[in-house]
């Protein structure tokens, strides 16, 4: 069977919006198959994965804690790959950005007022907007290629962090254990309700949503990004500059990672540690590509790729199933994602080459005859 | 002395010279693949498994080989048959990779690995300095000798190679030619695969040898920049590999020299070094684009 794809006159807008719908079912057609392999009742297993998780208050609390970095990052990311940038270093950017609004509770400790906190989230901000501009300006500069250095950097932020934690900013008073001291009341984001442990990141990540869906589909910043995105030189055309556009991305996508990375040790973590992330920022890819690149979209798809992290802390304990199936589940989505979205500019048609054989044959057969 | 820590050079940039071999194949076809992580991981722990079961090192090698091949076809119906964005799904095909054999990996942590042995080619390996170094190693070593050889002689002797890379420079004049592209790529495709499963096998039969969750620690992202590095051409990727194990394994004779370096500083090295040799590379523009594919990272769709 062969298959050959036909371009469609004009990119499918039903398929564009049921195409994310597609791939989350077909990942749990093979996740029912992956708990079959694994000798588990796949009705359970989803249950555990999928539904457990929604149904206390603690946990959807918990669900929103892992939602706020992802939807933050995947915005800022959305910026970056409609432009043709791919930044793929937003984990570093991260734990740099964390880092950086650190620098206040764990180095000044005795300054302690209202205004730390704040100034925290602009330090995480400035923190990663600065790390990832580092492929930016690399590829403006010298013409690198921005995936490659943007993922050395990640291994280079991981062993800064540490360093730190192990070195200069353990805690003075914590028994040698890797870890900094825990932040003051004034460093620490506070919860939403009392009902869990969400933070006000929340409203932060919700707020970036809103800007940045205005930005894309209302302004001509927005145009701007789709257009260089979509060929460099009809963006030069326009008189837009695809070298600022590059900066540009990095900048906010950057920013928006260390802001995520920030959110996450001042509200859930409270303290610095060698290993701050989960792999966040490359999850946040999968969450930015299920979104369509749209800020709406990425709400959504934060949520969901959150539900696969509790969820599988969810199985692993009612079930014993390992928690790497988590990984499995977010890479085996991504490549539904992917997949579906041919069908967007694509009519996809299946070759029987045993039927085309007896219309050659056919074909043949009818020139014979008016041969003859 | 000089000796030993030549042949830990060896051993540390055995892995690279393999991957950066097959992907430079892949993407002399203009595919990208950005996989690479992911299918060495995948070699890695399959190698680690057979050999675990079957008590024997080189049914890990096929293993090793056949995981990477078998996984690289995931990304090659994706990017050639369903025209995926090439980046995106050699993203996708990574963290698949990381995620399954960290999976499937898990009840091997930790067991004691089944070490490949050497195979000394007899008065070669006797040679002063460069006999052990060349002629006493076990057949990866070998393997990578001769797959740079190998693509040297068959991407700009043979008829095959020829087309290979009219295939990345131009797949419509290819394809004009009557050349199936699509063909041309899986096979591309399928070759860089093998060779990064091979490249992990290395890493779990030879390197450590043992199996822990994500090993390849970045390896495969180091052999795609290698492929730049040496500017699409194989005898360079000698020199990058080369370079590149040397400064891995720099961090450990550091320690036992007793420099006092925070450890992290040296695990650091390689992939500063990586941005580093990218920024020299990528500056001389002539150099790089005389050899690039012109078609790298596009896809193909034929006009009927």
């Amino acid at each position: 069977m062969a298959i050959e794809l036909i371009k469609r006159k004009n990119p499918s807008k039903v398929i564009s919006m049921v195409s994310p719908f597609i791939a989350l079912a077909v990942t749990l057609i093979a996740g029912v198959l992956i708990f079959l392999a694994l000798g588990k009742n796949p009705i359970n297993g989803l249950y555990s994965f999928f539904i457990e998780p929604l149904t206390e208050a603690w946990s959807v609390h918990e669900l929103i804690i892992k939602a706020v970095p992802l939807v933050l990052i995947a915005v800022g990311l959305s910026v970056c790959f409609r432009s043709g940038n791919w930044n793929i270093g937003a984990e570093g950017q991260f734990i740099i950005g964390a880092m950086a609004g650190s620098i206040l509770p764990i180095m000044m400790h005795d300054l302690q007022s209202p205004i730390i906190l704040p100034l925290m989230l602009i330090m995480g901000f400035a923190g990663g907007a600065l790390f990832g501009l580092i492929p930016a300006y690399l590829k403006n500069k010298f013409g690198t290629n921005e995936i490659l250095t943007s993922l050395m950097l990640v291994y280079v932020a991981q062993l800064f962090l540490d360093w730190m934690v192990r070195g200069p900013w353990k805690n003075p008073e914590g028994f040698n254990f890797p870890e900094s001291r825990a932040f003051h009341e004034f460093a620490v984001l506070p919860e939403m309700m009392s009902s869990g442990r969400a933070n006000w990141g929340a409203v932060i990540a919700v707020i970036a949503v809103v800007i940045f869906a205005v930005l894309l589909g209302k302004t001509l910043k927005g145009f701007e990004i789709k257009v260089i995105g979509e060929s460099e030189r009809a963006g030069k055309f326009a008189g837009f500059d695809a070298k600022k556009m590059t900066i540009f991305a990095f900048l906010i996508s950057g920013g928006l990672a260390g802001l995520a990375g920030l959110i996450e040790v001042a509200g859930a973590i409270q303290q610095m540690r060698p290993v701050i992330s989960p792999g966040y920022g490359f999850t946040a890819i999968i969450v930015a590509f299920l979104g369509r690149l749209n800020p709406l979209g990425i709400l959504a798809a934060g949520l969901v790729l959150a539900l696969t992290y509790l969820g599988g802390e969810a199985a692993q304990i009612s079930l014993g199933i390992s928690d790497k199936v988590v990984r499995v589940f977010q890479g085996l989505l991504l490549f539904f994602v992917l997949l579906s979205d041919t069908f967007i500019n694509y009519q996809v048609r299946f070759d029987n080459p045993w039927k085309n054989k007896q219309l050659d044959q056919a074909h043949v057969d009818s020139k014979k005859v008016g041969a003859e | 002395m000089i000796e030993n820590i030549l042949l830990t050079v060896v051993t540390a940039a055995t892995p690279f010279l393999i991957a950066a071999i097959g992907e430079l194949i892949v993407e002399r076809s203009g595919v990208l693949n950005l996989g690479v992580e992911g299918m060495m991981i995948m070699g890695a722990v399959f190698a680690f498994m057979a050999a675990q079961v079957t008590g024997n090192p080189y049914v890990g090698i096929i293993a090793g080989i056949i995981a990477g091949g078998a996984f690289s076809l995931i990304f090659g119906f994706l990017t050639i048959t369903m025209v995926s964005n090439q980046v995106a799904t050699g993203l996708a095909l990574t963290i698949l990779g990381l995620g399954f054999a960290g999976m499937v990996g898990e009840s091997f942590v930790g067991l004691p690995g089944i070490k490949l042995e050497a195979i000394s080619i007899p008065f070669l390996s006797d040679i002063p300095v460069i006999g052990r170094l060349l002629f006493g190693q076990d057949v990866i070593v070998y393997i990578s000798f001769a797959l740079v050889v190998g693509t040297l002689w068959f991407l700009f002797k043979t008829h095959a190679g020829l087309t290979l890379r009219s295939v990345g420079d131009n797949p419509s004049a290819a394809h004009a030619l009557g050349i199936s592209v699509s063909k041309v790529r899986y096979l591309a495709v399928l070759f860089g695969g093998s060779c990064a499963g091979l490249a992990g096998a290395y890493l779990s039969l030879v390197y450590v040898p043992q199996w822990t969750e994500g090993m390849t620690a970045g390896r495969g992202w180091i052999a795609l920049a290698l492929v730049v590095f040496a500017s699409w051409r194989p005898e360079r990727i000698i020199l990058g590999a080369y370079l590149f194990g040397a400064v891995t394994i720099a961090q450990f004779h550091a320690q036992a020299v007793g420099i006092s370096v925070p450890s992290q500083l040296l695990s650091a090295l390689p992939y500063i070094a990586t941005i580093v040799v990218l920024i020299l590379i990528s500056r001389n523009r002539r150099l790089t684009l005389i050899n690039t594919p012109a078609s790298l990272g596009k896809q193909f769709v034929p006009d009927r």
